[in-house]
């Protein structure tokens, strides 16, 4: 049960690297960058823990990016993501080499896994962080996430178990450049998996078809709330997102609306954006929309309220009607490019 | 089919309200069930009306949690069980679902276990796979359809950009989606028979729990500080003119910029 560890014994910072089909997920490469912030400051190793069939690859991508060593589980039983082998091959390295640190995107599966990892290792975990740091006077992970729904940020301490482990929302931290002539050392384990090992059959697994390959990846997203969310603006919001070849995110409300799928939905239930451009159009600015989008580089808010929170976190601030100002919007850019 | 849901009984964090000094306003907030642990309720409802058998809902919290089992009890539920003792305030998720998996434990003999993915305060989503841990159960996460066939249970999965079939044997713990059903709006006849029912309220002592394990010092997990978000204000330019005039003036800053 959750006894306190013996500090000392831990060292190194770990991060679980998610694929899917056999390739990295990108919040594995955010967490890699991160991770190795987190290893220096601690002077420490850089650990990722890869876990598929036939990866090999990307565990060479692992170190270019920037970890010194890859733990690498493969096995055709592993192919596709099980919680429970998953956390078997997890907790059993980790009871064996002591982590301090192990973070992890929080991905569908990284919010699956983790919890199960934590409570079998008897350690704590802060879920869906957006910033991490070091104590360097306590050397003690400090994570900071949002909590009550949005409304507040809370930053939470793992003091007397180890590893300490966050998981991380993705799209918050960069993905660091690839270095290719980095060394690591792949340390692969054998795992002799039966299937009659997971109590669990996985019987289909389909990939959905999505509008975008992900909302969090898009480098211009136009945003709809509320007071867009009409057929007449929807038609004006799609004709801009094709000129500007962005994609269309929105607010919570317009998900209920069945105006956007959950899937681009922006936002504390949602997801993190970090766009170069970001157009919120009839979006009030609530914080459950607005801890989502702290991270777009330019925005460009439209709201028909000139006192908006919006506003508060954009560059640009247009004080209107959505449906008078992009059809006029729409033709300037196409005049711009030279189409009228 | 024998089914304990857990759930939670949350402030309605939709309705915060900020005082002056940007200030969160806690006092007063209605409290709910988690919306998605009522999507449990019903989904251990719709499984008990199929095959029979019993619905026990748990729920730990101060006394006033007893307003949210008494609605799941009108929902339709048959039995609720309080879990209140001072020693369980201030539990983290690993604290939560420990003393949650104890009282689960006590109360024995079941085939499933649901709760909610999330709760709307806390958006963690860790107590129902911690609490499949501590019970050593195969974990059900994300459903968003959920059918039992005798000792069999299976659910459609929602996990990031892929939608999963899974198969398990029963005792077995889900967590739902919101998308898994809509829930029912509480039958009349329900009401006077819910509130007529007892609700017993177990302690520490009753769930066998070890104390170090409990509440606040029991949880790994400490908060050291809580701030609002801080909010950058005044940086904003406000376009003004005609539509045509606001455009120019965009394109512009976007060409600048090279976002065009």
């Amino acid at each position: 049960m959750a006894t306190k560890a013996n500090i000392a014994e831990h060292k190194n910072v770990w991060v679980f690297a998610e694929q899917n089909g056999g390739k990295l997920a990108r919040v594995s490469l955010e967490m890699i960058g991160e991770g190795r912030k987190l290893a220096d400051k601690r002077g420490c190793e850089l650990v990722a823990f890869l876990i598929g069939d036939d990866v090999k690859s990307e565990a060479e991508s692992l170190i270019a990016h920037g970890a010194d060593k890859v733990i690498l589980a493969q096995d055709p039983e592993l192919k596709n993501y099980s919680t429970e082998l998953y956390t078997d091959i997890i907790c059993k390295k980790a009871d064996a080499e002591k982590p301090e640190i192990l973070i992890i995107g929080a991905s569908a599966i990284g919010r699956d896994l983790t919890p199960r990892v934590s409570f079998r290792l008897n350690t704590g975990c802060t879920a869906d962080c957006t910033e991490l740091d070091i104590d360097e006077e306590k050397e003690l992970l400090v994570s900071t996430r949002p909590a009550f729904g949005g409304n507040v940020m809370a930053t939470i301490i793992c003091p007397e178990h180890r590893p300490q482990m966050s998981t991380v929302r993705p799209g918050v931290m960069a993905v660091p450049e690839a270095d290719k002539s980095r060394k690591g050392e792949i340390d692969e384990i054998s795992v002799h998996i039966k299937p009659e090992d997971s109590k669990i059959k996985l019987i289909d697994s389909v990939e959905k078809e999505m509008h975008c390959a992900s909302i969090e990846e898009a480098e211009k997203i136009i945003g709809v709330g509320a007071g867009a969310a009409d057929a007449e603006s929807m038609g004006y919001i799609k004709e801009l997102a094709k000129e500007l070849e962005a994609e269309i995110g929105g607010s919570r409300p317009c998900v209920e609306q069945k105006v956007i799928e959950h899937e681009v939905q922006v936002g504390q239930t949602g997801k993190n954006i970090r766009p170069e451009l970001y157009i919120p159009c009839g979006i009030s600015g609530a914080v459950q929309h607005t801890t989502g989008i702290t991270n777009a580089k330019y925005t460009i808010a439209i709201n028909k309220d000139p006192n908006a929170e919006i506003f508060k976190f954009a560059n640009l601030g247009i004080a209107g009607d959505a449906k008078t100002i992009l059809p006029a919007l729409i033709k300037e850019i196409r005049r711009s490019k030279g189409k009228e | 089919m024998k089914i304990i849901v857990s759930i939670k009984q949350v402030p309605n964090v939709t309705k915060v309200k900020w005082d002056e000094d940007g200030s969160l306003i806690r006092a007063g907030l209605p409290t709910i069930i988690n919306p998605v642990d009522k999507n449990a309720i019903e989904a251990a409802l719709q499984l008990k009306e199929k095959h029979g058998g019993e619905v026990t809902v748990v729920s730990m919290g101060p006394g006033q949690v007893e307003s949210a089992l008494r609605e799941a009890l009108c929902m339709g539920a048959d039995k609720a069980i309080q879990l209140t003792d001072r020693k369980f305030a201030g539990a983290d998720t690993w604290a939560t679902s420990y003393t949650i998996g104890c009282a689960i434990e006590k109360i024995g003999d079941y085939d499933l276990v649901i709760t909610g993915v999330e709760a709307m305060d806390g958006n963690t989503a860790q107590v129902g796979p911690q609490m499949a841990e501590y019970l050593k159960l195969p974990l059900l996460s994300y459903a968003v359809g959920l059918e039992a066939e005798g000792n069999k249970v299976r659910i459609k999965q929602k996990l990031g950009d892929y939608e999963r079939t899974l198969e398990t044997e029963t005792p077995a713990l889900v967590t739902v989606e919101k998308e898994i059903n809509n829930y029912r709006v509480t039958p009349i006849d329900k009401i006077l028979e819910a509130f007529e029912k007892d609700i017993p309220v177990w302690g520490v002592d009753d769930i066998g729990a070890d104390l170090v394990h409990l509440g606040l010092k029991g949880s790994p997990t400490k908060l050291r500080k809580v701030y609002s978000p801080k909010i950058e204000k005044g940086q904003v330019e406000m376009l003004d003119g005609t539509p045509e005039d606001i455009a120019r003036q965009v394109v512009g800053k976007l060409n600048d910029k090279f976002l065009i």
